[in-house]
């Protein structure tokens, strides 16, 4: 086990390597100048222009300003946002919280909703149940974000008015921030009209990001129920005279857990990825918004250091997962 | 009174093609500490059959019979929970596949003490006593540290004990081996035979021991039956089915056996093969195969007919008057 997990920090190396080269040259590729960019309309004159790059290190060659941010990095260093000033950490861990509350309100929703759906479309193969699921499913998995998030607007915000259209909580509510997740921290100070208010807010939010992952975990589950419900232990497990609760609820599911959990870790990077169409529909305080903006207005460090920082985050998930797949499949724990 | 009676059963399973009967008006009886051996050529309906009185057919399976009775319960007539109660309590089983038939993601220990928790109860210590005990009985060493391994750390023949201890772990009255030495290396074979004899005679209990091992059924069974493409064709005690068989089936069998043709340049076959599901035969299922085929043989099936000690379905048996 400990061998196993060194491999896999080892190999984490190079990942974070790449992400650093990859997007320090893409965000540069693409047309734009920061500086420019902060004057805007406004024409800039060409000393203050070259004070500007030269304080941003910007007037060195291509490969030196690599060198330096890999050397910063080095030292712990992600930088500062050329527009606020503030350091790139900072900015991420006071957002961070926000995408994390929806994230997890998403793939929460789409665990608790998908495996049932999965196990009981594999139980009754071919019923109309299954169908059901399986199409719905389909079509979940096949939705854009940014339409699929507009649609539930549109419904159940403009038509309906049952939930607000965007942000995080009600303006007149104000909650002390001590976790981070407007939810938790409503229900320890005990506002529970915040606490409404927030959870008018992130439903959407969580179902239109939840979707595809829903979607994704029903089939993976179906699919894996039904190899696992036709293997020989389970006839065994019938031949001991267990009730059908348990035959499929604990000797069945434990097998097919196996490449579910894996499917619902690799749902990590594109909850992330989601989350930044989703955060930008609904106007969400989170990171993905927060990047969105600063792609728009070429602030280089920000686009560098938060892209790397979410990109540590889904390898650190990944590893999880890896182990605690170790945890669930005993031949996988003392094989290595 | 019979332990188990079975008559006229058969299981016709649903498939895109129509529906296809894979056994066919089996009767059979098994009095309680009796050995009964099937035999029966792969697809013969021999594994089918036992399913059926476990209750364990697949979905799409349709099990019908006129009777199918356990120690006074009509099997037909128990609801699922009450059939439950009497499938891995009383009537138990082992299968071919040890190494699949364990459940990779639990302990033996865990898998051991399911069926006893299930059906009789108990303390966390009396279950575990009660399984360090089973293990001992079957001959497994160290039975104390094997309760926490897992399937993967055992061999084949450690598996097919720790399924024997499963299987007797609530005493039952009935254990059905469906060829359990099959998937096992020649020398564990012996093991696990004698260790299952060895266990229906100290207790007791009824065993229904499916193979195509002829030699194995001839050494341990009172009573034989054999299948053919779904059908019991002949069931008589052990010793005078294989001195004087009466199927030409049976007889077909016994001489295709290595040991009954030595000094002879080939084995005797039996030409022709088993019929499909699909492609049953008119008449005696046996008949394209039969040397001793008659026109009245292609007309009709057979009923099984009483002879002496028990039945065939054959309507110009070997050695009648």
């Amino acid at each position: 086990m400990l061998r196993f997990l060194l491999t896999r920090l080892t190999l984490i190396v190079p990942t974070f390597l790449g992400v650093t080269l990859l997007t320090f040259a893409m965000i540069r590729l693409i047309p734009g100048d920061p500086i420019l960019l902060i004057f805007g309309e406004r024409n800039v004159e060409e000393s203050v222009y070259n004070q500007m790059k030269a304080d941003l290190g910007l007037d060195k060659p291509i490969l030196v300003q690599y060198a330096y941010y890999l050397g910063d990095l080095a030292h712990g260093k992600f930088g500062t946002s050329i527009i606020t000033r503030t350091p790139v950490l900072s900015e991420f861990l006071s957002l961070f919280p926000a995408t994390v509350e929806l994230s997890l309100t998403a793939i929460t929703l789409a665990v608790l909703i998908g495996l049932p759906a999965g196990i009981i479309a594999a139980v009754r193969r071919n019923s109309v149940f299954d169908h059901t699921v399986m199409g719905a499913s389909l079509t979940g998995y096949s939705m854009p974000i940014f339409w699929w998030g507009l649609l539930l607007i549109l419904l159940f915000s403009v038509t309906l008015g049952w939930t607000p259209v965007s942000g995080r909580m009600a303006v007149k509510y104000f909650v002390e921030p001590v976790t981070g997740f407007v939810l938790l921290d409503a229900a320890m100070a005990g506002e529970w009209g915040a606490f409404r208010s927030a959870l008018q807010h992130l439903i959407l939010p969580a179902a239109a990001l939840g979707t595809i992952p829903l979607a994704v975990i029903a089939r993976m589950t179906r699919s894996s129920m039904l190899e696992v419900l036709n293997e020989d232990y389970i006839r065994t497990a019938r031949a001991k005279g267990l009730p059908p609760w348990r035959v499929v609820g604990l000797h069945a599911l434990r097998n097919a857990l196996i490449p579910v959990i894996t499917v619902i870790g690799l749902q990590v990077g594109a909850l992330l990825s989601g989350a930044i169409l989703t955060e930008t529909i609904f106007s969400w305080p989170g990171i993905g918004k927060w990047l969105i903006e600063s792609i728009r207005r070429r602030d280089y460090p920000v686009v560098q250091g938060g892209v790397l920082l979410a990109a540590s985050i889904v390898m650190l998930v990944n590893l999880t997962v890896d182990v605690m797949y170790g945890l669930i499949n005993p031949r996988i724990r003392k094989g290595r | 009174m019979a332990l188990l009676e079975i008559k006229n059963l058969s299981v016709a399973f649903a498939t895109h093609g129509g529906e296809v009967r894979a056994v066919e008006g089996v009767d059979l009886t098994v009095d309680e500490g009796q050995v009964l051996g099937i035999v029966g050529e792969s697809g013969s309906g021999k594994s089918v059959s036992s399913l059926a009185v476990m209750g364990l057919v697949a979905a799409n399976g349709r099990v019908t019979a006129d009777r199918m009775s356990f120690a006074g319960h009509d099997l037909m007539k128990l609801g699922p929970r009450q059939r439950r109660g009497i499938t891995g309590r009383d009537v138990a089983m082992i299968f071919q596949e040890p190494m699949t038939s364990l459940n990779p993601c639990f302990t033996v220990g865990f898998q051991l003490t399911e069926g006893l928790r299930t059906h009789l109860g108990g303390s966390r210590q009396e279950l575990r006593r009660r399984a360090v005990e089973l293990l001992d009985q079957v001959g497994i060493p160290d039975p104390d540290t094997r309760l926490g391994a897992f399937p993967h750390q055992l061999s084949g023949g450690m598996c097919q004990r720790v399924m024997i201890a499963m299987a007797i772990a609530c005493n039952p009255r009935l254990l059905i081996a469906d060829e359990p030495t099959t998937a096992l290396d020649v020398t564990i074979q012996r093991q696990i035979l004698e260790l299952l004899l060895d266990l229906q005679r100290k207790r007791g209990m009824a065993l229904i021991l499916i193979t195509h091992n002829m030699g194995v059924v001839a050494e341990t069974a009172h009573r034989v039956a054999v299948m053919y493409a779904g059908q019991v064709v002949e069931e008589r005690p052990a010793a005078e089915l294989f001195r004087h068989p009466r199927h030409p089936y049976t007889a077909a069998l016994l001489e295709a056996l290595p040991e009954r043709s030595a000094g002879q340049r080939r084995l005797p076959a039996i030409p022709g093969m088993v019929p499909g599901l699909g492609d049953r035969p008119e008449g005696c299922l046996f008949n394209p195969r039969c040397g001793r085929v008659r026109d009245v043989c292609r007309a009709a099936r057979p009923p099984l007919l009483p002879t002496d000690g028990g039945a065939v379905r054959c309507l110009l048996p070997l050695g009648a008057a």
